[in-house]
This record gives structure tokens, C-alpha cells and sequence, in this order.
């Protein structure tokens, strides 16, 4: 298998304490793949170590064959990973548009990104409502539409999504989930962290369980779906 | 219950709002009272004597030019990092004490002259390079491993960074203050009775291109769209692809620029080097900073103007305090200002949701 990325024995630390205490994982071209985990159990410090915000103690990981841990994370957005981070992080006092155009911040191409941000506006007409509005004034809900919007921008090959509907009525847990889906058909790879393990697993092609920064299982998602252990710890029973 | 907690929520919001509301209109009459004390203050003496009042205004001015190029390093790294450079006023001492020794001792030249005139220039562009570099290089290796420790270790760190470069001062300039002959025109245009110096009109000519470019660069370039996200939050601006260090180099590059033109103008105008300069000019500029509201960059300017035309005013017209009371006044007004309106003139208190 041609893994687009691949993470080998990763362990990653703050200060003395291992967040995440080496784990492997690997995302092919096209697929949408799931992290899910109790709270702590270190699925933002990995993906925070994918966009090298954090640096890892232990371990490797290569993007398109190529090493990028290590990596600072201006150069790995240019690799073509793009995050829309756990609590959302965008940038309050920019419009929304402005937000949205530093999404694009490394590319030249205007007609394209003009024509990704229509794409964005498609996906969220709430967005266009508030085109000209400061980002700081939007509800959570339509931060987080502009927090996964702003990621898309940078029309990744790699879509890392943090806990996109953290916070969001049912309704909108529903659209960002199908957007999740059509984002892939676009031809963006996806790597979704995810509480709603239930969701997740239902958009999902494959599944990593994490579990105090070691992965517990993994497997295709419809048979983690029906996995009597996976069950009673994520899905309630 | 359900009664119970609404009474309590809502008197809360009730107490909430009456004191905000007491609050604002203490701050409205503060400011109407304050307003029209100015308002008598300076039509009293503009009626007395016309001509006096505007050679005052215009001396103002130009302190507040130099004051606001000050002024702005001290926003913009605030604005960026959150960290009170503290050897800003320094940088702009060696601005000085470097401006002084290229013209006059290293290029020889004592009196205005075309010859003179162009090494003006060309100085102009090596001290801004000069205190660029500097201010690039404190931050590379004495703020950049300091970033994520608590605030107060990159604060005594600008502290001693300040005692360094007053050392270099020292070292270079002696211990006693120097003058120094102005190379640019000596003449005047007089305009009934105002005199409005060549010097002055230079000074201005070169801070407000300077003034206007900043805000090209912050509002317009691709950079200024990187030092925005920067100073908004560093690892969301990561991950849109901006390399934060190089953007925060290039934020003190800036403010030094800065510093070193002001050094420059400094003594063209003014005439003095010492190596205890940084601290006077430094500490009214930072003052300008807060009083505009610290990051806010139109907000230095506008500080930077009205503290250096208070003082003019204050040490040139006939009904006044006169000069010994000139810092006393513009220290009253900053702490004043502080009391009603803490975040400064423009600086506003975001409502920002996270
Ligand atoms: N900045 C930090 N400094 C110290 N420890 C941290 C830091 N961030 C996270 N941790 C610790 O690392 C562990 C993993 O955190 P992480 O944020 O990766 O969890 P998570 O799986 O994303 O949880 P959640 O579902 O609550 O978002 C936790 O025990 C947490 O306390
Ligand atoms: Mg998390």
C-alpha cells in the first residue's frame, strides 16, 4: 500500500510528560481516516505533531515518502497539510474574508483561489452572509464552518480536522459531516479527530482507537461500528 | 427554582450594566471638562498672541514627529509579541550617537554644504540598516528562546538589554553629553512672524513618507498580512503557512528602522548625543504608545502628536505652566487618561468569542 502519510513510533512529550508514547498510523491517497479517543488520550498532540507545531521525541513521519517530522510548520503547509485546529483558532479581529485569504496564504494562483473560496461559499452560505463581518462576532458554530473553510483554502492534499463539530447543534453536526464527505470527492485526503465517535466512524473508511497516547485498535470503521468494546467505550452502550 | 435563578441572573446583568453605564458617564464628563480647559487654555493665548501660538504649535509638531517614530517600535513589537521592549529607546540612542559620528566625524562635515546634504541621505538609509540590525539581532538571540516562558523573564531580559546598549553608549559616546553642528539649511521661511526653520520641514518630510510607507507595509503587503495573523495567534498563522520567526524579524527590523531614522533626526534638530538619551525620549515615546493604546499604530502617532504638542505648547506660549512643568502635565494627562479609559485612545477592548 502507497501511504500518502505515515507515522512510525511517534512519542511526543510536553516537558517530561509523554502525551503520545509511540504509535503508528498510516493515511492512503483519498481515504478518510479516523482518530477517535477519550479526552487526553493525545489525538490533538498528534495532529499538532503532524502540522509541526510540536516536535516529536521519538519516531517518523513521512509525507508523500518524504520525512517531516522535524519540520517547522510554515514548510509543512507547503508540503500540502492543511489543520483546522481543536477550537477553531481563527483569527478574530480579520473579517471573515480576510480569514479565509490567509487560508491561501502560500499560493499565487488568484483565479483558483477566487474560485476555492466560492467553493468554500458553496459548502457554508452562512459564510457569505458575513462575508465583511469581523471573525471574533460569529457564533461557534459559523467559527468552526469558517475554521474548516479557512483549512480548505490552502487546497491541501492532506486535510487534518480537529473535532470539526465540537460545540455544533445537531443540524449543523449533520452538515459538517457531509461536507466531510464531499470534501473527499473534491480529492482532499482526510485525517478526522473526532468526540462524535459514532459520526466519525459513520464517514469514515478506516479508524485508529487511541487510548493514553497508545492506539488500542484499528480496522476498517464499519466493523469498529460494530465492535462490542468499541461500543460500550465511544458510542454509549 | 427556576424563579430563584432568573431574579439572580438578571440582577446581576442589572448591576452590571448600571455601573458600566456610571462609569461612562464619568468618562464623558471627564472629557467634556478636560476639552473645554484646552479649549480656553489655547484660545486665550491664540487671541493674545497669534504668532507665538502657532511657533509653539508648530515646535509641538515636530517633537511629536520624532516621538511618534519612536513611538511606533514600541507598538509594533508590543502588537507582535506582547513584550514591552524596553531597549527601544537605546536603539534609538546608538540611532543617534551612529548618525553623529558618520557625518561629522568619519565623513568630517560641520556645516550645511550639497556635499553635506548628501551624506545626510546616505546616513539616513545606514542608521535605519545600523538599528535594524541591532533590534534583528537582540530578538534573534535574546527574546526568540524566550517566547513561551512566563512574561516577566523576556521583560527583565529588555531590561538588561537596555543597560547593554546604554554600555555601548558609554563606551562610544563618553560619559558627558556631545553636540553637534546641524549639516542641513539654517534658513527660515517666515510667515508673518511664524518661522517655520528648514530643519523642521526636513524632519517632516522624512517622517511622514516613513509614517505613510509603515502603513502600506501593515495594511497592504503580504507581510503586514503575516504580521497581523502573527500577532493575532502564532500557531494559527503557522498553519497557514506564515514562518512566524521571519516574521517577527521583521517586525523589530521595522520598529529599529524606525529608531534609527528618529536617532538621525535627533541630532540634526536637536544637536545633543548621551548616552542616557534613550532613556528621556524613550520613556515619553513608550508614554505616547500607551496613551494612543499599546499596538494600536495610529494610535502612537496620535499620542506621540499630542503629547509632543502639549509640551510645545506648554513651553512656548505666554499663559502656561511654563517649560519646568512640561512632563508633570503630559504625566497628569497619561494617568488621567489611564483612570477613564485604560486601553488608551484607539486601543479598544475586543469582544472577541474563543
Ligand atoms: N500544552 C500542554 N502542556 C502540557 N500537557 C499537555 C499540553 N497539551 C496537552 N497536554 C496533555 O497531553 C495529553 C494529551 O492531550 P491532547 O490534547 O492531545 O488530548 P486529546 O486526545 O486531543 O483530548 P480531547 O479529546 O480532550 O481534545 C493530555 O493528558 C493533556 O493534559
Ligand atoms: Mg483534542
Amino acid at each position: 500500500m502507497s501511504a500518502l502519510l505515515e507515522v512510525s513510533n511517534l512519542k511526543v512529550a510536553y516537558g517530561k510528560i509523554l502525551a503520545v508514547k509511540g504509535i503508528s498510523l498510516t493515511v492512503a491517497k483519498g481515504e478518510i481516516v479516523t482518530l477517535i479517543g477519550s479526552n487526553g488520550a493525545g489525538k490533538s498532540t498528534t495532529l499538532r505533531t503532524i502540522s509541526g507545531l510540536l516536535h516529536p521525541k521519538a519516531g517518523e513521519i513521512t509525507f508523500k515518502g518524504e520525512k517531516i517530522s522535524g519540520r517547522e510548520g510554515h514548510e509543512i503547509v507547503a508540503k500540502g497539510i492543511c489543520q483546522s485546529p481543536e477550537g477553531r483558532r481563527i483569527f478574530p479581529r480579520m473579517t471573515v474574508a480576510e480569514n479565509l485569504d490567509l487560508g491561501a496564504f502560500l499560493r499565487n494562483d488568484k483565479a483558483a483561489i477566487a474560485e476555492d473560496q466560492e467553493n468554500v461559499l458553496v459548502l457554508f452560505p452562512r459564510l457569505r452572509e458575513r462575508l465583511y463581518q469581523r471573525a471574533g462576532t460569529l457564533s461557534g458554530g459559523e467559527q468552526q464552518m469558517l475554521a474548516v473553510g479557512r483549512a480548505m483554502m490552502g487546497r491541501p492534499e492532506l486535510l487534518l480536522l480537529d473535532e470539526p463539530s465540537m460545540g455544533l447543534a445537531p443540524v449543523l453536526v449533520e452538515l459538517i459531516f457531509d461536507t466531510i464527505s464531499k470534501i473527499r470527492e473534491m480529492g482532499t485526503t482526510i485525517l478526522l479527530v473526532e468526540q462524535n465517535a459514532l459520526a466519525a466512524l459513520d464517514v469514515a473508511d478506516r479508524a485508529y482507537v487511541l487510548e493514553s497516547g497508545l492506539i488500542t485498535m484499528s480496522g476498517d470503521a464499519k466493523e469498529l461500528l460494530r465492535n462490542d468494546e468499541v461500543a460500550k467505550a465511544y458510542l454509549g452502550g | 427554582m427556576a424563579t430563584a435563578i432568573s431574579t439572580a441572573k438578571s440582577g446581576k446583568v442589572h448591576s452590571i450594566s448600571r455601573s458600566e453605564a456610571r462609569r461612562r458617564v464619568a468618562e464623558r464628563i471627564a472629557a467634556v471638562l478636560f476639552s473645554t480647559l484646552g479649549a480656553i487654555w489655547l484660545g486665550a493665548n491664540l487671541i493674545k498672541s497669534p504668532a507665538q501660538f502657532f511657533q509653539a504649535a508648530i515646535g509641538g509638531l515636530s517633537n511629536g514627529a520624532l516621538y511618534a517614530l519612536i513611538a511606533l517600535g514600541y507598538t509594533i513589537v508590543y502588537g507582535i509579541i506582547e513584550l514591552i521592549n524596553f531597549a527601544h529607546g537605546d536603539l534609538f540612542m546608538l540611532g543617534g550617537v551612529f548618525s553623529a559620528y558618520f557625518i561629522s566625524v568619519w565623513f568630517g562635515q560641520t556645516k550645511s554644504s550639497p556635499k553635506a546634504w548628501l551624506i545626510f541621505v546616505v546616513c539616513l538609509f545606514l542608521v535605519m540598516a545600523f538599528t535594524a540590525s541591532i533590534n534583528v539581532a537582540i530578538e534573534r538571540f535574546a527574546y526568540r528562546r524566550l517566547r513561551r516562558a512566563p512574561k516577566l523573564a523576556p521583560l527583565i531580559t529588555a531590561v538588561g538589554m537596555s543597560f547593554i546598549l546604554q554600555f555601548v553608549g558609554l563606551t562610544w559616546n563618553g560619559s558627558g553629553p556631545k553636540n553637534w553642528n546641524s549639516v542641513l539649511p539654517g534658513g527660515a521661511i517666515d510667515i508673518s512672524g511664524v518661522k517655520i526653520y528648514y530643519v523642521t520641514l526636513i524632519l517632516f518630510a522624512v517622517t511622514i513618507p516613513l509614517l505613510l510607507l509603515l502603513t502600506f507595509i501593515v495594511s497592504k503587503t503580504r507581510q503586514g498580512k503575516a504580521m497581523r495573523a502573527t500577532a493575532q495567534d502564532q500557531d494559527a498563522a503557522r498553519l497557514m503557512g506564515i514562518d512566524v520567526n521571519r516574521t517577527i524579524s521583521f517586525t523589530f527590523a521595522i520598529g529599529g528602522a524606525l529608531a534609527g531614522a528618529a536617532g538621525l533626526l535627533y541630532v540634526e534638530t536637536i544637536g545633543t548625543t548621551s548616552y542616557n538619551l534613550g532613556y528621556q525620549l524613550g520613556l515619553i515615546a513608550f508614554t505616547s504608545a500607551v496613551l494612543g493604546g499599546i499596538g494600536n499604530l495610529s494610535g502612537a502617532v496620535l499620542g506621540a502628536v499630542l503629547i509632543g504638542l502639549i509640551q510645545g505648547l506648554n513651553d512656548g506660549l505666554p499663559i502656561g505652566l511654563g517649560q519646568q512643568w512640561s512632563q508633570t502635565v503630559v504625566f497628569s494627562i497619561l494617568i488621567m487618561l489611564m483612570v477613564f479609559k485604560p486601553a488608551g485612545i484607539l486601543g479598544k477592548q475586543v469582544i472577541e468569542k474563543v
